[in-house]
């Protein structure tokens, strides 16, 4: 007979199996089992945060920069509704989580037992799927599931509720290989005819234009390869969504930068008037499309996605793929230099013209900024950041706000699994416990949260974690005192009304940081600002950094409400009086 | 709404609705119908009946009949999130129009009055196969069976001959012919 193992144990063995390294959580009472576990198995390490949203959110990042999935470990009751933030985060932004939870024991499900709460139900809309465990027998086909649903097809967050009498029982252990694989659901099937149309349509277009979203991240690094060979193949214009960055490089001549609602002037132009909209892993966000009745009216649309159920939501295409980003891409790719090798240079020829209209739209310079010498704009701390880590590689998460918008106008990216936001949710509080996830995954890598003083306050807790940890993660916060974003709508959309969007009696950031025990740094001027972030990046261990800006300062450019893409409010910049003078000072 | 003071679009024109029936073979597991109804209440989409059991013990595989109304591409959105559940196993879609699927619902309809008024009900309920499950001197219990609106029409008409109570089943659906849904 084989060994009998403890629930407990074999939540253990699952992981090690899944080639588990991290795990992030926080004891209670319905978990103490495997707690009690933990010491057993060395290549487990477990992180304590402070807070089960910041254990969420810490997977999240650890998984959104390794590629792997992010384990989180919670109690039952509050420690599974605390988590709920974090995994309706990851299910929007497609982040594989597995999140196990503890329960009351099996008996006193529906008692209203102590710390017990319908932990499948309140999160069943917000996983993939999600499994209460009623039979010990179950537990490691289950998990091995778990981790085959999160991590296939388009990735998402899922969770196993685990109750306490469960995690003492005992039974033989199954290997992963034997766990049903037949339940998963995984698309790729398009065909040849599919990739042969696709390619018919980039040899006609004349006005084109390519938009990326997280879809080709999530699709892996080789992904990001196809897809910068697919992009100078064809010599199209390359524009990308809040999640897609990274994917082609930001630097780059092809890439027009950021389209949406604070997006540039020319991707949001040439996603209005082009011909050919090539949308590839993104999901027709409503910050995307601006007015869907006037969104790109004159385009043929093609959408390529592994979920099917992202095609034809919001947009009607005229033509999907359904599959695997850069299985697509690579197939395309290998048709077009197997079939159509001229493409090549007469795509380039035929889209010339259209790329001086693009140029066009560049010279109007839609993320200018009229820059002070008194007050650090806040786009100039970002430029400045930039410029003073872009020679390492450098990992930045954020938090949700104006200053999200200007570090993804900003900070150029160039390969992908650098940048993690939280994007469909807009969870406030996101970038912090993600910094710390990030840095769990690459310890020697420069972490950086560029955060805003209201939203940082949400996780602040997990500064904690940083410093137990030692993880030297930078919190770099643009402190304008306001809910940024909010008093920018406020300002355009309720007559300067500035409800309760002041950030009123905020902490001293520096002292704050040193409570915490780590570095504090204050930056006031424009003057100080280059010193003071080399001192940030020069210490080794967690810092936060108080950069005060302009309170004032609105992100544009904007794309009204309800307004097409070529109706952009643009910024100050663009107004013919403070053209003049804007100009010299403007640094871009 | 010329100029709503949101940062969300404004809603445009929706086309047409259509009523359809969308069946969904599902493993026989606790909290599979939540998950199911659960979409359509999170998502914002209709139902307007619903009718499930296990079809399949050995197997366990339940079998969901639910009607819908939506336009094209609402329908399309069901059916594709339908199939992204992991319990789930097909999804078929039926338009009520459909000349080769045969829907059916059965309703128990219990009237209290005296022996003219029940044997009135009776004949009315002639043409949808009434099978009478208890019958009392002031009472009659029938079952029939008919399409969703033909008892929605013998409801509203039998208002008046004492019917007292109405159980519903819901609609379930089948294809004609010897072919399934596979």
């Amino acid at each position: 007979m084989s060994k009998l193992y403890s629930g407990a144990e074999i939540v253990f063995k699952c992981l090690e199996d899944q080639d588990v390294n991290f795990i992030f959580g926080y004891p209670g009472g319905a978990v103490l089992p495997i707690y009690d576990e933990l010491k057993n198995h060395s290549t487990i390490k477990h992180i304590l945060v402070r807070h089960e949203q910041g254990a969420g959110h810490a997977a999240e990042g650890y998984a959104r920069s390794s590629g792997k999935p992010g384990v989180v470990l919670v109690t039952s009751g509050p420690g599974a509704t605390n988590v709920v933030t974090a995994l309706t985060d990851a299910y929007m932004d497609s982040v594989p989580l597995v999140c196990i939870s503890g329960q009351v024991p099996t008996h006193l499900i529906g008692t209203d037992a102590f710390q017990e709460c319908d932990t499948t139900g309140i999160t069943r809309p917000c996983t993939k799927h999600n499994w209460l465990v009623k039979d010990i027998k179950d537990l490691s086909k289950i998990l091995h599931e778990a981790f085959e649903v999160a991590t296939t097809g388009r990735p998402g967050p899922v969770l196993v509720d685990i109750p306490k009498d469960i995690q003492f029982a005992k039974t033989k252990y199954s290997k992963p290989k034997q766990a049903i694989k037949a339940k998963i659901k995984f698309h790729n099937q398009f065909t040849q005819n599919e990739i042969d149309e696709l390619i018919n349509l980039i040899s006609k277009a004349k006005k084109p234009v390519i938009y990326t979203g997280g879809g080709v991240i999530n699709s892996g690094p080789k992904a990001s390869e196809a897809l910068k060979e697919f992009v100078r193949l064809i010599g199209f214009p390359i524009t990308s969504t809040l999640q897609g960055l990274g994917a082609f490089p930001g630097d780059d001549n092809q890439f027009i930068g950021m389209l949406g609602m604070h997006g540039t002037y020319e991707a949001n132009n040439a996603m209005h008037d082009c011909d050919l909209l090539i949308n590839i892993g993104a999901r027709f966000d409503d910050r995307i499309t601006g007015k869907i009745d006037e969104f790109s009216p004159k385009s043929k649309k093609v959408h390529i996605d592994i979920d099917p159920s992202s095609i034809n939501k919001i947009i009607k295409v005229d033509l999907s793929i359904v599959g695997d980003v850069n299985e697509v891409i690579r197939a395309t790719i290998k048709r077009i230099n197997k079939k159509q090798n001229g493409l090549k240079d007469s795509n380039k020829q035929k889209i010339s013209k259209w790329w001086e209209q693009i140029q066009k739209w560049r010279t109007k310079d839609s993320l200018g900024f009229i820059n002070s010498d008194k007050t650090i704009k806040p786009q100039y701390a970002v430029q400045r950041l930039y410029e003073l880590t872009k020679n390492q590689d450098t990992f930045i998460t954020t938090e949700v706000g104006q200053h999200q918008m200007w570090a993804a106008q900003h900070y150029k990216f160039s390969r992908p699994n650098r940048w993690m936001t939280s994007g469909g949710l807009g969870t406030m509080g996101y970038g912090l416990p993600a910094a710390v996830g990030v840095q769990i995954a690459h310890p020697d890598k420069l972490v950086v949260d560029i955060a805003g003083e209201a939203s940082v306050l949400m996780t602040m807790q997990e500064m904690s974690t940083a410093v137990q940890y030692n993880l030297p993660i930078k919190i770099f916060v643009l402190n304008n005192q306001y809910m940024g974003m909010v008093r920018q709508w406020q300002e355009l959309l309720h007559e300067k009304n500035y409800s309760e969007s002041y950030s009123e009696a905020l902490p001293d950031f520096v002292k704050l940081a040193e409570a915490y025990g780590c570095k504090g740094i204050k930056a006031q001027n424009p003057d100080e600002l280059d010193a003071k972030i080399t001192e940030m990046l020069d210490h080794n261990g967690p810092v936060i950094f108080d950069c005060q800006v302009d309170p004032n300062e609105n992100c544009f450019p904007m794309i009204p409400s309800g307004k097409p893409h070529n109706q952009m409010i643009l910024g100050p910049n663009d107004k013919e009086e403070n053209k003049i003078t804007g100009k010299g000072k403007a640094l871009v | 709404m010329a100029n709503p003071k949101s940062a969300y679009s404004i809603p445009t024109k929706k086309g047409k609705s259509d009523t359809h029936i969308i069946v969904v073979w599902v493993d026989n597991e606790s909290g599979v119908l939540a998950r199911v109804v659960g979409l359509f209440s999170g998502r914002g989409y209709n139902i307007e009946s619903l009718a499930v059991a296990e079809v399949d013990a050995t197997k366990n595989i339940s079998r969901i009949t639910i009607v819908t109304t939506g336009t094209p591409q609402v329908i399309d959105q069901i059916k594709l999130q339908l199939k992204k559940l992991v319990p789930v196993h097909k999804v078929a879609d039926f338009k009520r129009e459909d000349k080769k699927v045969i829907f059916k619902e059965m309703a128990l309809l219990k009237v209290v009055g005296n022996k003219k008024k029940v044997e009135k009900c009776i004949k009315a309920c002639k043409i949808f196969n009434p099978v009478i499950l208890d019958k009392t001197k002031q009472s009659v219990v029938i079952q029939i069976t008919a399409l969703r609106r033909d008892i929605d029409k013998m409801s509203k008409k039998l208002k008046s001959l004492g019917l007292v109570s109405t159980s519903r089943t819901g609609a379930i659906a089948m294809t004609r012919g010897a072919e399934t849904f596979k």
